[in-house]
């Protein structure tokens, strides 16, 4: 008895060995190109710099650079600030619309696409653009909205203008779309994986006690789709917020953006101000990620 | 059969949509590629011809794709198949707790959503202060004539794996969280080694998601911008050429490119379901 104990004992000690050794790979990369790199911008974002190298020393320029003026001119919000209220109000737009558009597309995959056969193909028709390359996705826009693009001519086709429209490349406009465009997957599989999880039963007792169908989704599905509407909503945030590719291709590089300032900063050479934003960034982001998950708990949802 | 309601038309007409809105722009520039020699950026097709991409693997017109094409076709590989053997291998540690366990799941999970221009910042930097480092304190006969060690196969390799192993790992979950742990117990029972369960009984019922993950491991490296961004070193990856592209071509070359390296990507993602499929039967 006391020997078959000790042998369990023995095996789960090796086992946690074991299990550690197996994790060991992952938390070597995620080490050293993950967690190393985020401690070294933040230490770099107090260095000193010049006009073509980081200076090891302290200072806080990088900080002060990035908000020069904006005491002397509020209540005028100065560049930065300007900046990211865009970023937000991008931010913001998109997360709205992805909602929306990822929600419906899962409660239509989840609770009327019955067949499990249907449901993997057409899941996998709203994965398959995911794995192809954004930028393609960005520039297929061009044929559509462009001055001569295929909406400008069924607008003039049909009357509508007279003249081709600007604003539908190149605009704030086209970066919403595009945004949409590419990351309305991240909405859609948390979504879709929550309202998975919901027991079937509840919603035909909800019928049962005579419940519309809006009232079931009102007062059933959407709360308990809440995980994955907020584990979405990290993803899209978080995306948005730092992303200098789509506001760069679909702005025309001409819209500012959070993580474009960075961008700016890098192409000169200007190492700590760039790794000061990236700080400014990440606090932001993590503020907003903080908030939203006051509203659930990750942990238990994966 | 259920009756089906008015909502369901309703919902079915927007998910219709949906896939429109998804794949529409992209069908377009796969046609708009085969334009004529005067053919320009925006329908009508002027003419069909595969003119543009002749010019394209001609070379010497805009870019050398050629070699840019090799670069993200090799780290790609290499990505794919570094995200599979790490995610198996995490995932297998996972399904029991360990010192560390809840840590590392977090980093994960933070790897995925930390912006990614700041994650190939701090890179970039971490590469750029080691190079400093070895220039300025290292052995003679390494600092004599060290240049960088940032490149494509070691901080390009790492930056895509920040990104592709949190995809690898929330796959494992999802296999283990639907794993029936019995024919591991039965494997026991008869007397195998934990490394014959392994080999006999897990792996083979875990395969077909696993070539999901390399699947997932390819394509993400095959796209991605904006983590090479800044630890890319001195060569470009296809696309982050095409991304410059973006600004300055104004001939359907550009959809050229792109209808090839979108066929790329579906190759891959049709093998890798074939694969799957076969695995299944």
């Amino acid at each position: 008895m006391t020997r078959l104990k000790l042998n369990t004992v023995q095996q789960r000690l090796s086992a946690g060995a074991i299990s550690r050794l197996q994790a060991l790979p992952m938390a070597f990369v995620f080490a050293f190109f993950f967690i190393l790199p985020l401690v070294l911008v933040v230490i770099v974002s107090f260095w000193d710099y010049n006009e073509y190298e980081m200076i090891p020393a302290f200072s806080g320029r990088g900080y002060t650079d990035t908000f020069e003026g904006c005491a002397a001119q509020l209540p005028e919000l100065c560049t930065i600030l300007k900046t990211y209220a865009k970023t937000v109000k991008l931010c913001a737009v998109t997360w709205a619309l992805t909602l929306l558009i990822g929600f419906t597309v899962a409660y239509f995959l989840a609770f009327h696409v019955k067949s499990r056969m249907w449901q993997i193909t057409l899941s996998l028709l709203c994965t398959i653009p995911f794995l192809t390359s954004n930028v393609i996705r960005m520039i297929a826009w061009i044929p559509m909205l462009g001055r001569n693009g295929l909406v400008n001519q069924g607008l003039q086709a049909t009357g509508i203008t007279h003249a081709p429209v600007e604003w539908l490349l190149f605009s704030e406009f086209s970066v919403v779309l595009a945004l949409v465009h590419l990351f309305s997957f991240f909405m859609i599989v948390p979504i879709f994986n929550s309202m998975m999880r919901i027991e079937r039963a509840l919603i035909e007792a909800a019928y049962d006690s005579g419940a519309t169908g809006w009232q079931t989704l009102r007062h059933v599905i959407i709360p308990l789709s809440k995980p994955g509407i907020v584990i979405g909503s990290i993803f899209v945030i978080t995306i948005v917020m730092g992303d200098f590719i789509t506001v760069g291709v679909m702005g025309g590089q001409q819209i500012a953006s959070a993580g474009k300032i960075i961008e700016v900063r890098l192409n000169a050479l200007q190492f700590p101000a760039a790794a000061a934003n990236a700080v400014i960034l990440l606090t932001v982001t993590l503020m907003i990620i903080a908030g939203l998950q006051r509203l659930v708990d990750i942990r238990k949802e994966l | 059969m259920q009756r089906r309601g008015l909502g369901f038309y309703l919902l079915a007409v927007f998910f219709a949509l949906y896939v429109v809105f998804l794949y529409g722009p992209m069908i377009g520039i796969y046609i708009l590629s085969f334009q004529g020699p005067d053919g320009g950026l925006t329908f009508p097709m002027n003419g069909v011809s595969l003119v543009w991409f002749e010019k394209l693997f001609a070379g010497g017109g805009i870019v050398d794709i050629g070699a840019a094409f090799r670069r993200s076709l090799a780290l790609g590989a290499v990505v794919m198949l570094l995200t599979v053997v790490i995610s198996v291998s995490a995932g297998l540690a996972f399904r029991k707790r360990f010192a560390g366990s809840g840590l590392l799941f977090y980093v994960a999970i933070a790897s995925l959503i930390v912006p990614s221009i700041i994650t190939s910042l701090g890179i970039g930097l971490e590469f750029r202060l080691i190079d400093d480092l070895v220039k300025s304190h290292g052995p003679d006969w390494l600092a004599a004539d060290h240049t960088t060690w940032m490149g494509l196969f070691t901080s390009g390799l790492g930056a895509h794996l920040t990104w592709t192993l949190p995809f690898g790992l929330l796959i494992m979950f999802a296999i283990f969280n639907r794993f029936n742990p019995s024919y591991e117990e039965a494997a026991r029972d008869l007397g195998a080694t934990p490394w014959q369960t392994l080999r006999f009984v897990v792996l083979p019922i875990i395969l077909p998601s696993v070539i999901g993950i390399g699947l997932f491991g390819f394509t993400l490296s095959w796209d991605e911008i904006a983590r090479s961004s800044q630890a890319i070193g001195e060569v470009n990856t296809l696309p982050l050429e095409l991304q410059g592209l973006t600004t300055t071509v104004t001939k359907p070359d550009i959809y050229a490119l792109g209808t090839t390296v979108s066929a790329i990507s579906f190759a891959a993602i049709l093998t890798a379901l074939t694969i799957i499929r076969l695995l299944r039967r």
